[in-house]
């Protein structure tokens, strides 16, 4: 007797659309009460392709393998002191900044998925959103473990956790993800699962572990490693997510166009400090900020919306702004973090020569005439002992949360400012950009949590620097100023068994 | 004789996080479930309130009525993070696997007569649309609930309801001879059978509880103890001969369900043991889901077994200090 045994996929869908059933004693609206508020139309869940078909069981088998494997490298690289084979603990910074940055955007990346794992009517991206949000919680993990051993040796990492909630340059990323957790579910998957994942996750995530690899630092990029496959599902996932709401109804495009302009930019903004940690923070250098936007966003991004030209969808605006900008906001940033070390948990330095003709020879345009000389001004009044800082508290863009310190297209000389009035309230902001975002949606931006306003509203622990220090934990004299003369540059020195002198050179 | 290699001085500065050493002690080495989980979830200084939910932030201990001066006190005892809770499940399903393997080989279960088959596809396998709606409510506890003490093995049991419901869908297909169409006859059980249309209701009536611990609690209590136990539990002597091969084939079923149950217990001994409010509160709810299972399980298994399996949940109940 024949039978109609079925293929993989048929099998697979049984086993996880089929279990869904249109709810009778509830309605369904009441069961799913989010998702139509955005205005997206949705006409046929079914007509969702499933990504990648991956049943629980094997999700726990290649995780739990991954997870052996990776917990082995991490034990070993802490009982073996692996630490000592970074290139130079000026490394260690690149750590601080991601832990404190970007950690705890995976735990909220989890809490995310978790909801709209929940909340998407359909059941093939709500296993995937779930899966997602299984990994988030992973990364999270693991990063927190790998990095652990790094925390008992070095200073500026033992607080990440109050301080993503508090520090003022931490609220940049951490208002990032507020405002997508602040969002419906499918602009959550376009603003994360789209623009962050898959547009932007190669000048981040990659940035970091190759920067780990450059530098000696095997658990991190053995995490690395292990994140990988869970990033390419991620990825599916999100180009999955976009081409879906834009075959299911044309009036879904304007909305998702608009989400890939905000969150593309609302990306850009963070991703400034991955530019500096790549221009000015590795002491063994991967590629320049400038090299890496050309590769991954002007070539790889090029070519996917290209691809989804056919959607009727556009390269997101300003993106030839972002692209002038990459040649300056490396400089720009680590400028401002130079000037306010006393107020960063993580150390500074001015380039040596060596890093300065590397700056000028990856950007030819602008280096020379625009921030070289102010390396060389600021090293010299270092030696001269007029170290310069900068005590003025700054003003913040009202969407971006970074100080006001970026230039106007076509014109590095000049600070780019923006506002707008809105309720009788005058707003301020660092680019066209951040102001459309603004103007499109002031309720929402209106409110937020901006750090310098806060500590003049005093509700950061007092007027004064050594209270909004303390508020934050940081621990002054450790965890900020520069490297040189810091406790990290002491102990890797008695590690290392050299003189701090001839460290700093 | 002693034999010296001479090593640099690793002398720790400090053993963990600052968040981790306020809560265990300073100078003590953490676990990596303390780094993995304490005080991980944001409590301060959110930027935006919700779109779909202005009434409250992202993360809010309004959304559920009861009230925790901690929500770090209701730990896992299982002190579960991401790498042992999938390594727990890889190792659980390994077993359940070979299980498989000696069925199929076996053909214990092509070999069972027609009416014992339809049996099971119509008391066993539409339990899998009970996992689905069990997956919803641990989803939203992750993302709704407050502290990661909690919400995160709630994303962990989510995961293993879907594991489960998918061991079910492939005890269905076994029974169809790989073809589905056990899976659709379940399916519309699920949704026609009267036997079934209490479970049905009672799960759905659990999708849009808006206070998360109720959820909790109408989960643990009722879908859980009620009604998830009945169908694996108390059903061997309708099941005949199938029974061995079912409970071979559910063997990380009755895993999970141990493990589980020493989590979701503590979780609700030690919330309700927070204060005289939140014991009333909580007993409350535990008398009001135990109740709404019961009902839901009569057409299922008759008055008595459902009020036997009920009664069964009270007692638990009231050795987690709730009064029923
Ligand atoms: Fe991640
Ligand atoms: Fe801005």
């Amino acid at each position: 007797m024949a039978v109609k045994k079925m293929g993989l996929k048929q099998k697979y869908a049984h086993l996880t659309r089929g279990l869904d059933w249109e709810t009778s004693y509830q309605k369904m609206d009441d069961v799913f009460p989010y998702d139509q508020f955005e205005g997206i139309k949705i006409t046929d869940w079914s007509k969702w392709e499933d990504p990648f078909r991956l049943t629980m069981d094997s999700y726990w088998k290649f995780q739990a393998e991954k997870e052996r494997k990776l917990y082995a490298v991490i034990d070993a690289f802490a009982q073996n002191n692996g630490q000592l084979n970074v290139s130079d603990a000026r490394y260690i910074n690149v750590l601080k900044l991601f832990l404190t940055g970007v950690s705890p955007l995976e735990y909220q990346a989890h809490r995310g998925f978790a909801f709209t794992g929940r909340h998407m009517r359909g059941v093939g991206p709500r296993i995937a959103a779930q899966m997602q949000s299984l990994d988030e919680l992973r990364h999270f993990q693991t990063q927190a473990h790998t990095i652990s051993h790094y925390n008992k040796f070095f200073d500026g990492i033992a607080e990440f956790q109050h301080m993503h909630d508090r520090v003022w340059y931490l609220s940049v990323p951490k208002s990032f993800f507020d405002d997508a957790r602040a969002s419906g579910p499918f602009e959550f998957m376009i603003a994360i699962g789209f623009a962050f994942e898959y547009v932007l996750t190669n000048l981040l995530f990659v940035p970091f572990m190759s920067g780990a690899a450059y530098n000696g630092d095997m658990s991190t990029v053995t995490f690395g490693f292990s994140a990988q496959s869970d990033e390419s599902r991620h990825m599916t996932l999100g180009i999955e997510v976009i081409k879906f709401l834009l075959e299911q109804h044309p009036d879904n495009l304007p909305i998702v166009q608009k989400w890939v302009d905000k969150w593309f930019w609302r990306g850009f903004k963070v991703l400034g400090l991955v530019a500096m940690m790549m221009d000015y923070m590795l002491p063994k250098k991967v590629m320049s900020w400038k090299e890496a936007w050309e590769i991954y966003f002007t070539e790889a991004g090029g070519s996917l919306f290209t691809d989804l030209e056919r959607y009727g969808l556009k390269v997101p605006k300003y993106a030839d702004v972002a692209t002038e900008m990459a040649e300056h906001i490396s400089h720009q940033n680590w400028a401002v973090f130079y000037q306010y070390t006393h107020a960063a948990a993580f150390h500074t330095w001015t380039p040596d020569k060596e890093h300065l003709d590397w700056l000028s020879e990856k950007y030819p345009n602008t280096f020379d005439k625009y921030y070289r000389p102010r390396w060389e001004m600021w090293a010299k009044m270092d030696e001269e002992g007029k170290r310069f800082y900068n005590m003025a508290l700054p003003q913040l863009c009202q969407t971006c949360q970074i100080p006001m310190a970026y230039t106007e297209p076509g014109d590095p000389t000049q600070i780019s400012f923006r506002c707008t009035e809105w309720n009788g309230e005058m707003y301020h902001f660092c680019s066209d950009g951040c102001k459309d975002i603004f103007d499109d949606e002031p309720e929402k931006y209106a409110q937020s949590w901006l750090p310098v306003h806060q500590i003049f509203q005093g509700n950061c622990g007092g007027p004064t620097v050594p209270d909004v220090l303390n508020w934050y934990r940081l621990n002054a004299g450790a965890d900020n100023m520069d490297y040189v003369g810091s406790p990290d540059e002491q102990i890797w020195n008695s590690w290392k068994g050299k003189a701090p002198a001839e460290a700093a050179e | 004789m002693t034999v010296e290699i001479k090593t640099i001085d690793f002398e720790p500065k400090r053993q963990t996080f600052g968040h981790v050493a306020r809560r265990i002690g300073e100078g003590k080495p953490a676990t990596r479930y303390q780094e993995a989980v304490l005080d991980v979830q944001a409590t301060a200084n959110f930027h935006y309130k919700p779109l779909w939910e202005p009434e409250y932030w992202a993360y809010d201990t309004a959304k559920t009525k009861v009230v925790m001066q901690d929500w770090y006190k209701p730990l896992d005892p299982r002190q579960y993070y991401y790498a042992t809770y999938n390594i727990s499940r890889a190792n659980m399903n390994q077993s359940n696997e070979r299980n498989f393997t000696f069925v199929e080989d076996k053909e214990l279960l092509e070999k069972l007569p027609q009416a014992t088959k339809d049996l099971l596809i119509n008391r066993l396998v539409p339990v899998r649309h009970l996992h689905w709606g069990a997956n919803m409510n641990m989803s939203e506890i992750c993302q709704r609930g407050y502290g990661t003490a909690i919400t995160s093995p709630c994303i962990f049991s989510a995961g293993d309801h879907l594991g489960m419901a998918q061991i079910i869908g492939r005890i269905g297909l076994e029974l169809d001879g790989q073809t589905g169409d056990g899976l659709e006859t379940a399916k519309d059980a699920w949704m026609n059978d009267a036997s079934w249309q209490g479970i049905r209701k009672l799960i759905e009536d659990t999708l849009v509880l808006k206070d998360w611990f109720e959820l909790f609690v109408a989960q643990a209590l009722g879908v859980n103890a009620v009604i998830f136990d009945y169908i694996y539990n108390g059903q061997d002597e309708a099941f005949g001969a199938a029974s061995l091969p079912i409970s071979m084939l559910t063997e990380f079923v009755s895993d999970w369900s141990k493990d589980e149950v020493k989590w979701s217990d503590s979780v609700i001994k030690v919330v309700a043991a927070e204060s005289v409010e939140n014991k009333a509160t909580v007993s409350a709810w535990a008398k009001q889901w135990i109740a709404a299972a019961q009902d839901a399980l009569t057409p299922f298994a008759g008055a008595d077994n459902a009020k036997a399996q009920a009664d069964k949940a009270r007692e638990k109940a009231k050795k987690l200090g709730l009064e029923i």
